[in-house]
């Protein structure tokens, strides 16, 4: 084990963490009293995210300015890259909740509903009207008609869009080891262009699913699975896309050295994880 | 190392010549995982507290049949929050705690892996339990649908709903930070010496109930996502009319559910492992094959989720692969039992308070395992599902199982944590009227549910009044009872005693653990640079 | 055996100083009155027997190791810290007690399952709170309430010693006819629900939106009893169940005078006050008060107050549609009959207990329909 305890950097006192904590205290109440009605829920919202904004922005600089200063030893960059996979794999399994939940939808609750297996007397007595093809929104026909999303347009450029954007990010990493500080920019550059475009193609078609198509959250399972699987994707290719920014900033103003770039690193992995997530989502929300 | 970080290491130096900062802010910014644990273990044990009156509230309305004192929506209430209170306030931030405390020292490292991240988990955590409260004193009441939020019911709460399921957020991010933080410590900061097949069982322990934890929080928190997007977004995930299925929560639930009542209990043995061998003046029996048991333990919690759904009508070749999958979680449970059994054996065994707690731990455990056994078989499940049958069976495994252990480690650890000897005259009168008051109880629940109580009911039929009466009594001397553990806290914290203890503290304590070559009290700052022995039982 | 059991539990309650308060006490799994139920016994008993033998051996073990191989006793510790064979051993053992456990275990679980080839089937529907049972083919159908005097029992908070089953006690009790393989097809209006009679054997959860099939065969007549196992709510706990198992003569006599009853018309002639007011009372306490409380207080926050609501104390029309309809919160009456309607009305206009008093009197030709009967 390379790790020297006798330089593993522990700092003493922090107040940015009690801040996080106030930040999404006030944010979640507020999104709960908007929830229930209440007037003040927007405005506690507001105030919640601001707060969290100025915390983020104070606690980057912080480690930004700690890890330039080089404070942190290979032990503690050990650490760094060990809680950003554990956290990665706990976004995993966030998304497998999901995914899992098309899965069951598609394969068990529908069919069954539509009288296979066991549950014949599901369709007998219950929905005897009920056909059981996918996409659907439910025996009962919820939200009423709609069509469902085509997997080709929209959906396969932004597939292209992200899969490049992969490769840009790889390229911009290519630059960092290279100490080419150039490629480093506008690999970020691009990644984080490509981040935003698909985006914004995602809002297009979100906008046309509403206002087109009749597809919406509440078109019974189909719309609930399609736009909680899309939807909580597209939160974190913009989630991806900001720490990129935050990276793109820093190489500007000269951070990371070819030894020594562990934000890079996450960002790059993060970025990678929701890349690999679309193409689950391809296959499965797309065009299967 | 390269010269940069060696140039900043004297800084580091300076560092660690802090000692805490002055007066309250200390508690708010600390990143030292002494004070981290000591704010986890206080606010569990407040929770403590506050679980138990909630369930003092149960055991006075169901001391005798008719509504006495409460509404029986109050009493669903009662019943949800003691258990999330009891699971989230509780037992897991006070695992939590004693991992901070634990963990460092016993591997040898200055502090935790992410010191900032330490503090933010904990701050969640008391965001999150305040979230839970407040719904208390909400319009509607609090969440009354059960501790497991199963829709279509849960969604019938009134304002309190996204509060609480926010709170379930916000637990769920502390527990996955607290569990990231501990990963990366067991794996990132041991001594030299120390590989993982010579760590101390409460370490392995720890270090699967870590990676149990970042694998399940995320999908509670996917599940009551749903539930919020089900209420106020139109979507139809557990509503049949729109294709989806209420039992498909279920199964998201437990799939979270099952790998959580193992988090609550890994550490427990860890606990256990830790103590027998001390006060049985020998090495743990068979440590290996008790790091492979946990290991498949853990495996086997993701795979056998559905036993707590037996009764929801799942084909009949789910119901079968559920009922084999769970019956062989008895096999590696068996061998910890016979390896903490044979760990007594031929020792030279003293019996002070942590040794008690952890003997009944192993034999109340069992009794709660057995009747785990029972109910894997999914036909006679049929019968005991959703009876106080259960409810005997799962407080055997939390309250004389993970409490009885959480209350051994304090009567453990204290002397090494504040210099002081705890009272051991008022450390065996609490151990005695808790193991007894424990039986009463819970035992006769197994009665109860056996002749056909349903659990979750306020008011119950004539012929359940004997044993409810008995049961309440038993609760309510528990409760008194627990009281002594808060008084044998604050007097050792004061003084105790007033005997100076060694820095072992246990005879021969320093075979079994780096954390009894330390000083006692522990100074603020340990192990600044890395032990190169390792204790002669870590092997 | 059962002698001994009760034996047991009495000189275990009397050595505690308290009485037995009921006959049929037991303390172990009831071994009920089916073929089923019989076979989960059978399984209860000999995995509770396993666990005996192997709890026997362990505690044994381990209180021996407690006494003998104590430091007081000057015992020296040995150090030996592993033993391959005795793992071995000890893993292998109850992988084998689990494999036989498994296949009686699975062949019980196959018979559960087989709902097929059943003489009749129950179509059972939960809601919040009372069960709706509706006989597949027979034209059978009708609802099963709390009976009234645990319902007023329970709710004003006397004193339950005396009354006859307390809380496990119906309106009207589910009938069927012994010796008959019964398919029950289980599903809910609401939340999810679960039925359970322990005699029977199991319990199967009532979901909304889908079936669950099970199936019964009793053996012996007699009135069995149960409860709601899966928590639906409030009243989760006032929602019994009763089976009454009759010969298969006593069953079809039992058909032919419900569907008389059944298809009788409502008798709309007038009532007086008190009468209405009475039968008032009893529609009240069986489909009003479980949220509207028997003191017509509400509930904050989930269901509104009828003492002094001014939606009852205005005029009789609109309350009238308005119970009839139902609300986005509250569900139809419809199903009341037109005198049913007629009484509940009066009583709740003019209740003292409810604290109101709008001192007209309602008669079931007054109910102008809104939605018809049936």
């Amino acid at each position: 084990m390379s790790t020297s305890n006798t330089t593993y950097y522990i700092p003493h006192r922090a107040t940015w963490p009690v801040l996080a904590t106030a930040g999404l205290l006030t944010t979640l109440v507020g999104f709960a009293n908007y929830l229930n009605g209440s007037s003040i829920g927007s405005t506690l919202m507001i105030a919640g995210l601001a707060i969290l904004v100025v915390m983020l922005a104070g606690w980057f600089t912080l480690q930004a300015t700690e890890s330039e200063s080089g404070m942190y030893n290979h032990g503690v960059g050990v650490s760094y890259r060990m809680g950003m996979m554990w956290f990665i794999f706990s976004e995993i399994m966030f998304f497998a909740v999901f995914f899992g939940t098309l899965w069951y939808t598609r394969n068990l609750s529908v069919p069954w509903l539509g009288g296979e297996g066991a549950k014949l007397a599901t369709k007998e007595i219950l929905w005897p009207a009920f056909n059981a093809v996918w996409p659907t929104n439910g025996p009962a026909n919820v939200g009423g008609h709609f069509e469902p999303m085509g997997a080709f347009g929209l959906p396969l450029l932004n597939t292209l869009l992200l899969l490049t954007s992969g490769v840009t990010c790889t390229w911009a990493h290519h630059g960092l080891i290279a100490k080419n500080r150039k490629q480093l920019i506008q690999g970020l550059i691009a990644t984080v262009a490509l981040g935003f475009a698909f985006v914004l193609c995602q809002a297009f078609e979100y906008h046309e699913a509403y206002t087109e198509m009749g597809l919406t959250l509440g078109s019974g399972i189909y719309g609930s699975t399609f736009f909680m699987l899309t939807g909580f994707h597209g939160f974190h290719v913009c989630v991806g896309a900001i720490i990129l920014s935050v990276v793109l900033f820093r190489s500007a103003k000269g951070h990371f050295t070819p030894e020594n770039h562990f934000a890079f690193e996450a960002a790059a992995w993060y970025w990678h994880f929701v890349d690999v997530v679309w193409l689950g989502l391809f296959i499965f929300v797309y065009l299967m | 190392m390269s010269v940069v970080t060696a140039e900043h290491g004297h800084d580091h130096h300076d560092d660690h010549a802090h000692g805490p900062e002055k007066g309250w802010l200390r508690w708010i910014v600390t990143t030292n995982h002494k004070d981290i644990g000591t704010l986890y273990l206080f606010f569990a044990l407040a929770m403590f507290f506050v679980g138990g009156t909630m369930a003092m509230i149960i055991r006075a309305e169901l001391f005798e049949p008719g509504m006495q004192f409460v509404d029986p929506k109050f009493f669903n209430s009662m019943t949800t929050m003691h258990a999330l209170v009891m699971i989230f306030g509780a037992v897991m931030p006070a695992f939590v705690g004693l991992a901070n405390w634990m963990v460092p020292m016993m591997i040898g490292a200055p502090d935790m892996a992410l010191p900032r991240m330490n503090n933010m988990s904990f701050w969640l955590l008391v965001a999150g339990i305040l979230l839970l409260a407040s719904t208390l004193f909400m319009e509607g009441g609090a969440p009354a649908g059960g501790w497991t939020l199963y829709p279509p019911l849960v969604l019938q709460t009134g304002k309190a709903l996204p509060f609480a399921i926010f709170s379930v957020h916000l637990l769920g991010i502390s527990s996955i930070l607290g569990a990231i933080n501990i990963v990366a410590t067991i794996l990132n900061m041991r001594a030299p010496a120390m590989s993982l097949m010579k760590m101390p069982m409460f370490v392995w322990t720890w270090l699967i109930t870590g990676f149990l934890l970042i694998a399940i929080m995320p999908v509670f928190a996917g599940a009551v996502t749903m539930l919020l997007t089900d209420k106020f977004f139109h979507t139809s995930f557990f509503d049949a009319a729109g294709g989806g299925d209420p039992v498909l929560y279920q199964h998201i639930f437990w799939f979270f559910g099952h790998p959580e009542v193992y988090v609550m209990i890994l550490p427990t043995f860890g606990v256990a492992s830790t103590i027998i061998p001390v006060f049985a003046r020998k090495p743990l029996f068979g440590y290996s094959s008790m790091v492979y048991a946990t290991a498949a333990i853990a495996f086997l919690a993701f795979v056998v989720w559905a036993h707590h759904m037996f009764t929801v009508g799942m084909p009949i070749s789910g119901e079968l692969y559920f009922m084999y999958a769970t019956m062989l979680i008895a096999v590696p449970t068996g061998v910890k039992i016979f390896n903490w059994t044979a760990t007594m054996w031929k020792g030279a065994m003293t019996f002070e308070t942590p040794m008690l707690f952890s003997i009944a731990f192993v034999v109340l455990f069992t009794l709660g395992g057995f009747t785990g056994l029972m109910m894997s078989i999914a036909p006679a499940d049929f019968q005991y599902h959703d009876t106080y049958f259960i409810v005997a069976h799962f407080h055997y495994t939390l309250v004389p199982a993970s409490i009885f252990m959480l209350m051994g480690a304090g009567y453990y650890w204290l002397p090494k944590w504040t210099g002081h000897m705890y009272n051991e005259k008022v450390g065996q009168l609490h151990f005695w009227l808790s193991a007894i008051s424990v039986n009463i109880l819970f035992f006769p629940q197994h009665f109860l549910g056996l002749a056909g109580m349903p659990r979750r009911i306020p008011d119950y039929a004539i012929q359940f009044s004997d044993w409810n009466m008995i049961s309440s009594i038993g609760g309510f001397i528990f409760g008194a009872s627990q009281l002594l553990f808060l008084w044998v806290v604050i007097d050792t914290i004061k003084g105790g005693t007033g005997e100076k203890v060694t820095d072992e503290v246990w005879e021969d304590a320093h075979k079994h653990g780096l954390e009894w070559t330390l000083p006692s009290p522990v100074p603020y700052h340990t192990f600044s640079t890395p032990p190169t022995m390792i204790p002669s039982d870590h092997r | 055996m059962k002698k001994t059991k009760q034996l047991f539990a009495s000189a275990t309650l009397a050595s505690l100083g308290l009485q037995s308060a009921h006959a049929d006490y037991t303390l172990n799994l009831m071994q009920g009155v089916t073929k089923v139920s019989n076979d989960v016994y059978d399984l209860h008993m000999l995995i509770l027997w396993v666990c005996v033998i192997i709890g026997i051996a362990v505690f044994g073990t381990m209180f021996y190791s407690m006494y003998h191989h104590r430091k007081s006793r000057g015992h020296k510790a040995a150090n030996f810290h592993e033993n391959t064979t005795v793992e071995i051993i000890w893993t292998i053992i109850p992988t084998i007690i689990l494999v036989a456990m498994a296949i009686p275990a699975t062949k019980t679980m196959i018979e559960l399952d087989g709902v097929q080839n059943s003489d009749m089937s129950i179509k059972v529907t939960g809601k919040q709170w009372y069960w709706d049972y509706e006989y597949l083919g027979a034209g059978v159908h009708f609802e099963s309430h709390l009976d009234a005097v645990s319902e007023r029992v329970h709710r004003d908070g006397s004193d339950p010693h005396g009354v006859p089953h307390y809380l496990l006690n119906v309106d009207r009790p589910l009938v069927v006819p012994v010796g008959k393989k019964i398919r029950f097809v289980f599903t809910s209006v609401d939340v999810i629900h679960s039925w359970w009679v322990p005699d029977l054997g199991w319990k199967k959860d009532a979901n909304p939106g889908f079936i669950n099939e099970a199936w019964t065969q009793v053996d012996k007549a007699g009135t069995y009893r149960g409860q709601c196992t899966e928590l639906c709510g409030r009243d989760h706990g006032f929602m019994p169940i009763v089976v009454v198992a009759m010969e298969q003569p006593d069953y079809d006599n039992w058909v032919k005078i419900t569907l008389e009853k059944q298809n009788e018309k409502p008798d709309l002639s007038d009532l007086s006050r008190e009468q209405l007011m009475a039968n008032g009372a009893a529609v009240y306490l069986k489909n009003c008060v479980s949220c509207h409380q028997i003191d017509g207080v509400g509930a904050p926050g989930d269901y509104p107050a009828l003492r002094g609501s001014a939606k009852v104390n205005a005029g009789i029309d609109p309350l009238i549609g308005f119970v009839q309809a139902g609300t986005s919160k509250m569900p139809s009456f419809a199903k009341l009959k037109d005198n049913e309607l007629a009484a509940v009305l009066t009583y709740i206009r003019n209740a003292p207990e409810l604290g109101n008093k709008v001192g007209d009197e309602i008669q079931p030709k007054a109910i102008t329909p809104v939605y018809d009967d049936e």
